[in-house]
């Protein structure tokens, strides 16, 4: 099998985040990670071609230190990486796909392809419908369940309320994992080593004959979200606490 | 003037309430053109509760083949031909399981741009706020396009009532399946469980809950509230709830109006799912508990003791 899973390389939801001019971030001063939810698609694909042979390729879209990633999926037992190089911190999901699609469909053909169900970064959720589309495949995203029988997919997926689908979506697809599909392996020291000697190919975006301007979206504005400054504390007795926090959530906030 | 559409959402039959504030945040645009539309439920039952809130026009859409309850595909291929028909400037919606789903697909099928998960439109402008980085920061994005789409946070936009005579339409969609995608089987867990992501009150257990059954606690206190309850990932590895109850950064991430955290130490990963809530009310045994350095509201107890006697005050002043 030939299974290609888009990673995004993303700022840690631990650190923090400095805004840097109108709508950039000082990304030089902040801890990176493959994407979380991407993880669980790299994994899902590893344990699909231990089982039936195949390839696992990482493919990438993003600036030059985006190669971390596509090294740390590889340290997970993917074979190797594509990555899409661009200039800018931001790229819209329309523009993105575009270029995800043509880097996959130049490199070979999907048995399958996985993605994340969301970057944390941007929080998009909706780049691998893109490229589903652009690739003219089916999509189902969320997905923390996967079988395969008779060319096709039975993915489940959790729809809120504690409600469940399970779905059939035939071969090849577009599969956005989510946590509960499996457990992402820790790469071993061993496997770090080896996937630095693993290939990259280095696309730049504009080789693909994707042009970057006049997004439909863009970022116009970055701005910090002010942190809480600490709780406003009720005291005395239990029940004189909690009558004030009643009387607080009733009377000044208006929330109950 | 703007002619917005409203994919209103329904379950088993009912329109959710999470639904007013998308309406609500539709009319603030200044459009007065208001069109809801319905995939499932029934228009004629709906009707009177939609025009409430303002719809001037309550579309029922229906397909001639297939059946768009287990077809993503054809709901969003239906949905696209009735933005066509009504000739709507933007669509709206709930960045719910099923909405986030159905507008992503409809955005790429016909490439438009979407903001999933936003908390507040300008369409004159073409702009809209959504959080990026997980809270840490407020996006402002430009959008342009002729027909745009927007799946509204639950609860971002408070539902405010202004009541029309709302007139029913059907309008039957010439689409096809593609056949690619279908639901096979829809579970339910417990028929009258609040979505998380969709709740207006959350109250949530942290790892000293102990066990599942104390669990009830929490949900006596919440059902009064009109919300559900929710876990840590601490309490969820314990097996003390399902992980469908976990909030946080690999959890869900929920905004509502009050978060009431019961024995959380506020770890980042945590705060990553529910720092966007309107008001968050901290319950715990140690005073220099980090959780208080950021939220809003604390007592200092055991959440045993403290949650009783917030649902009897509940009891008695609600
Ligand atoms: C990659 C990664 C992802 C993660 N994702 C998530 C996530 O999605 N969601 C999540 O929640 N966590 C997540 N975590 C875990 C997170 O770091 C914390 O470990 C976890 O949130 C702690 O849960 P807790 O607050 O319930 O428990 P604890 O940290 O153990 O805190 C319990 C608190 O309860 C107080 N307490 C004790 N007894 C009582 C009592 N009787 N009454 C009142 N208060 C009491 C204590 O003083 C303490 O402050 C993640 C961690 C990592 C590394
Ligand atoms: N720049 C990128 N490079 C590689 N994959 C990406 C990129 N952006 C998004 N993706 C993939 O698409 C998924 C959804 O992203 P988003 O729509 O941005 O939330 C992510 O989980 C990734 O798997």
């Amino acid at each position: 099998m030939q299974i290609y899973v888009c990673v995004k390389h993303v700022p840690d939801t631990a650190a923090n985040i400095k805004v840097v001019g109108e709508n950039g971030f000082d990304d030089a001063g902040c801890k990176f990670v493959a994407n979380p939810y991407d993880e669980y698609g790299v994994e899902q694909a590893v344990q699909l071609v231990e089982k039936n042979g195949g390839e696992v390729i990482i493919v990438t879209l993003g600036k030059p230190a985006a190669v971390a990633s596509i090294r740390a999926a590889m340290a997970m037992g993917a074979h190797r990486g594509i990555l899409v190089t661009v200039e800018d911190q931001f790229v819209d999901s329309q523009i993105t796909a575009k270029a995800l699609a043509a880097a996959i469909g130049q490199d070979g053909k999907a048995d399958l392809i996985f993605t994340g169900k969301g970057a944390v970064d941007t929080e998009g959720f909706q780049t691998l419908y893109r490229l589903a589309a652009a690739m003219n495949l089916p999509v189902v995203n969320e997905i923390n369940k996967m079988d395969m029988a008779d060319g096709k997919a039975i993915v489940g997926r959790e729809i809120g309320g504690g409600a469940r689908e399970r779905i059939e979506v035939s071969l090849p697809c577009v599969l956005g994992a989510t946590k509960g599909l499996n457990d992402p392996r820790y790469p071993k020291f061993p496997d770090i080593m080896k996937a630095k000697k693993k290939p990259v190919k280095e696309i730049a975006m504009a080789d693909l004959g994707i042009c970057a301007d006049a997004p439909a979206s863009e970022l116009l504005k970055l701005e910090k979200v002010p942190e809480r400054s600490g709780a406003k504390m009720l005291e005395g007795d239990v029940r004189q606490a909690v009558e004030e926090l009643v009387r607080v959530l009733k009377e000044e906030e208006k929330v109950i | 003037m703007a002619t917005i559409g409203v994919l209103i959402e329904t379950e088993e039959g009912k329109v959710k309430e999470t639904n007013f504030g998308v309406l609500t945040a539709a009319r603030q645009t200044g459009s007065d053109t208001i069109i809801a539309l319905l995939l499932d439920g029934s228009a004629d039952n709906a009707k009177d509760v939609l025009g409430q809130y303002g719809a001037g026009k309550v579309v029922q859409v229906s397909v001639s083949s297939g059946d768009m309850s287990t077809s993503p595909d054809l709901a969003a291929r239906a949905l696209a031909a009735a933005i066509e028909n009504f000739s709507l400037d933007a669509l709206f919606g709930l960045a719910s399981a099923i909405g986030r789903d159905l507008f992503a697909r409809l955005a790429a099928l016909k490439d438009l741009p979407l903001v999933s998960d936003c908390v507040a439109v300008d369409l004159a402008a073409k702009t809209v706020k959504k959080s990026h980085f997980s809270g840490k920061t407020t996006a402002t994005i430009k959008l342009s396009a002729e027909v745009l789409l927007f799946a509204l946070r639950p609860n971002a936009v408070e539902a405010v009532e202004a009541p029309t005579e709302a007139a029913v339409e059907t309008f039957a969609a010439a689409v096809e399946d593609p056949g690619q995608v279908k639901v096979v089987e829809t579970k339910k867990e417990a028929a009258d469980s609040v979505d998380l992501t969709e709740a207006a009150v959350i109250v949530t257990g942290g790892r000293p809950i102990a066990k599942a059954e104390n669990y009830k606690i929490l949900e006596e206190c919440a059902h009064l509230l009109g919300g559900t309850i929710g876990a840590s990932r601490a309490a969820v590895d314990a097996g003390f709830a399902p992980h469908s109850m976990q909030v946080g950064q690999t959890g869900k991430t929920v905004s509502p109006r009050l978060y009431i955290g019961c024995g959380l130490s506020g770890s980042v990963q945590h705060f990553a799912g529910m720092k966007t809530s309107k008001v968050i009310v901290a319950i715990n045994t140690d005073k220099d508990a980090p959780i208080f350095e950021k939220c809003d509201y604390g007592i200092v107890g055991d959440l045993f003791e403290v949650v009783p006697a917030l649902t009897e005050v509940l009891k008695e002043k609600l």
